[in-house]
């Protein structure tokens, strides 16, 4: 008899793979206008992002390698958002392009990666599906291939990612050699922190580092962030970030429980340095895709606060601040991406005096920006405080003072933008941009959903059910 | 006859590892980078074969994962020089040292 189950617990990969199958038939079939097959490119994203909450099953398949419950399939609704969101905000930059098909592809095909390495249960398939994802967004960041940045934003990305994978991959080795299986329940008993296992799982957080940018490993974000196409600038952000940061959760709090100690000291040294770091390079930056990749190595910082309470909260704090730093990122990656894709200016002092001639913009850039800085009415700010409460469980609060000092310094720069898109005088202000109506739905998404996951409690309610602890 | 110590075959592989991480920082040629990623990633493969082999004879976790490493360096390989021909072209070099408009 034919089992379905593999049907069901799979479904959200394989709607990805049916996806890429439908876009190469595309792709080799006669030719249609691109904005046909960005409005059909959106109607499936949107009904692959409604099939994945119809329903959830918690399971194992090919032995344990592949596991699923209902808070995986929650945080793979997540990403499908996510990426929802950002197919409709490059609407503008793809209607000219000639290869959007490729665009879809690598993206769709590093999705699914991310997918199999949060299901992941077994050393092997977690580093299948981190490298399925790392590799085809190297090729996505040198989408533009005329531009100079572009191909040496891709030249660092897959050298960077290609270091950072040999040196998980030495971890991962010795954490075989020490515990003798791949698989993440059994390796767990062999745990026992002899000096091997300490050295493997000290190079297993470098690897996560790198893909998160966490601070010593970070020099290769904002360069990589500046070149790249905006789109593939978000989804860097936000969609592979939170997918990396879901998987750490995972091994954290289900393999590495018996160091427990070792990795609380270790994420709170890294979230201190990456704050701090973060916060200091944000402040001088003039770009505005280098000022939101160090404003995005502050917010690593602040989510390993977070992750370092190693409670049922930290984990829901995780995906509840995820989910925010979804909107509010991708709000301001929307507005960047539109008057990128329209004038070609990408700089912070291009934006003096936008308020008076897009109002619209400059308010949705406001609101992301305050939820990013944590102003209390937006959501941003319940997103932090969850986060330093989980991370306050464990009785350490100087490094709870130090972050909330650190988010008064992030206010100075993040109101800086708001100042100079309200109140700095601007002769030859950027001119009324014509915003095509897909993404002026996607702006109104993000901005509905900054302020609704503030107030209401449901959302944090729902997370914190699916979440577990240590 | 006698076997090789498991002790000397993980010092080859670790030497080979900071072989290529010596390599990868002081080199200035991409190709010549790529390589000593590769080197490292070998060295991660006679890891895993060496536990293997010594270790836990009674399962191949460790072989097949060899297996997975070398596929997916290939898939690396094949889009790290494409990234840099295309980087050739616009650059007209591939010393990374020409590619460096982006700093701070």
């Amino acid at each position: 008899m034919m089992n379905y189950n593999i049907l069901i617990q799979l479904r959200q990969e394989l709607a990805l793979a049916l996806l890429i199958f439908i876009l190469l038939f595309i792709k080799l079939g006669k030719d249609r206008s691109n904005e046909s097959i960005l409005n059909f490119i959106n109607m499936a994203l949107l009904i692959n992002l409604g099939a994945g909450f119809c329903c959830h099953e918690t399971g194992e398949l090919f032995n344990g390698m592949f596991n699923t419950n209902a808070l995986i399939v929650f945080e793979k609704n997540l990403l499908n958002l996510a990426l929802f969101i950002i197919s409709m905000q490059s609407f503008a930059w793809l209607k000219n392009n000639k290869n959007l098909i490729e665009f879809y592809i690598l993206t769709f095909t590093s999705l699914m990666g991310m997918f199999f390495m949060i299901s992941s249960g077994n050393l092997l398939m977690f580093y299948l599906g981190l490298e399925m994802s790392t590799i085809p967004l190297a090729a996505a960041a040198n989408f533009d291939l005329t531009k100079r940045k572009s191909s040496e934003a891709a030249m660092k990305l897959i050298l960077s990612s290609a270091f950072s994978s040999a040196i998980l991959l030495l971890g991962i080795s010795f954490l075989y050699g020490t515990t003798g299986t791949l698989t993440f329940s059994i390796i767990t008993a062999h745990i026992n922190g002899n000096p091997l296992q300490l050295f493997a799982f000290i190079l297993l957080i470098s690897g996560f580092a790198f893909k998160i940018s966490a601070v010593p490993f970070h020099l290769w974000t904002a360069d990589v962030y500046e070149g790249s196409p905006v789109a593939v600038t978000a989804f860097l952000s936000v969609i592979s970030k939170a997918a990396v940061l879901f998987t750490l959760v995972n091994l954290l709090y289900k393999v590495f429980t018996p160091i427990a100690d070792t990795w609380y000291l270790v994420l709170v040294v890294l979230a201190a340095v990456t704050i701090l770091i973060g916060n200091l390079f944000a402040l001088r930056q003039d770009n505005f895709k280098r000022f939101l990749a160090y404003s995005s190595i502050a917010q690593v910082g602040f989510i390993l606060i977070g992750i370092s309470g190693s409670s049922q909260a930290g984990s829901a704090s995780l995906i509840y601040f995820i989910l925010i730093y979804i909107f509010s990122n991708l709000a301001a990656f929307g507005v960047v991406s539109m008057v990128s894709a329209l004038t070609g200016k990408e700089n912070i002092s291009d934006f003096n005096g936008f308020y008076k001639t897009n109002p619209m913009l400059s308010w949705v850039l406001t609101i992301a920006l305050f939820s990013l800085a944590g102003v209390p009415p937006t959501a941003g700010f319940f997103g932090k405080l969850f986060l330093m409460m989980a991370g306050a469980a464990k009785g350490n609060y100087g490094i709870i003072i130090f972050a909330a000092l650190n988010m008064v310094v992030s206010f100075y720069y993040y109101l800086k933008v708001v100042k100079s898109i309200f109140m700095d005088e601007n002769n030859t202000p950027l001119e009324k941009l014509e915003v095509p109506t897909v993404s002026k739905i996607a702006m109104y998404i993000c901005v509905v959903g900054v302020i609704v996951t503030g107030l209401a409690s449901v959302v944090y309610d729902y997370i914190n059910s699916l979440s577990f602890g240590l | 006859m006698q076997e090789i110590p498991l002790t000397q075959i993980l010092f080859v592989s670790t030497a080979l590892f900071f072989i290529g991480m010596y390599g990868l920082f002081t080199r200035r040629n991409l190709i010549t980078m790529l390589m000593s990623i590769e080197l490292m990633l070998n060295s991660v493969n006679i890891n895993f074969v060496a536990f293997n082999k010594y270790l836990f004879p009674d399962n191949l976790d460790g072989i097949f994962f060899t297996l997975f490493i070398i596929t997916i360096a290939a898939a690396e390989a094949a889009v790290a020089i494409a990234i840099i021909i295309n980087l050739y072209r616009s650059h007209n070099s591939i010393d990374v040292d020409d590619a460096s408009e982006m700093k701070y």
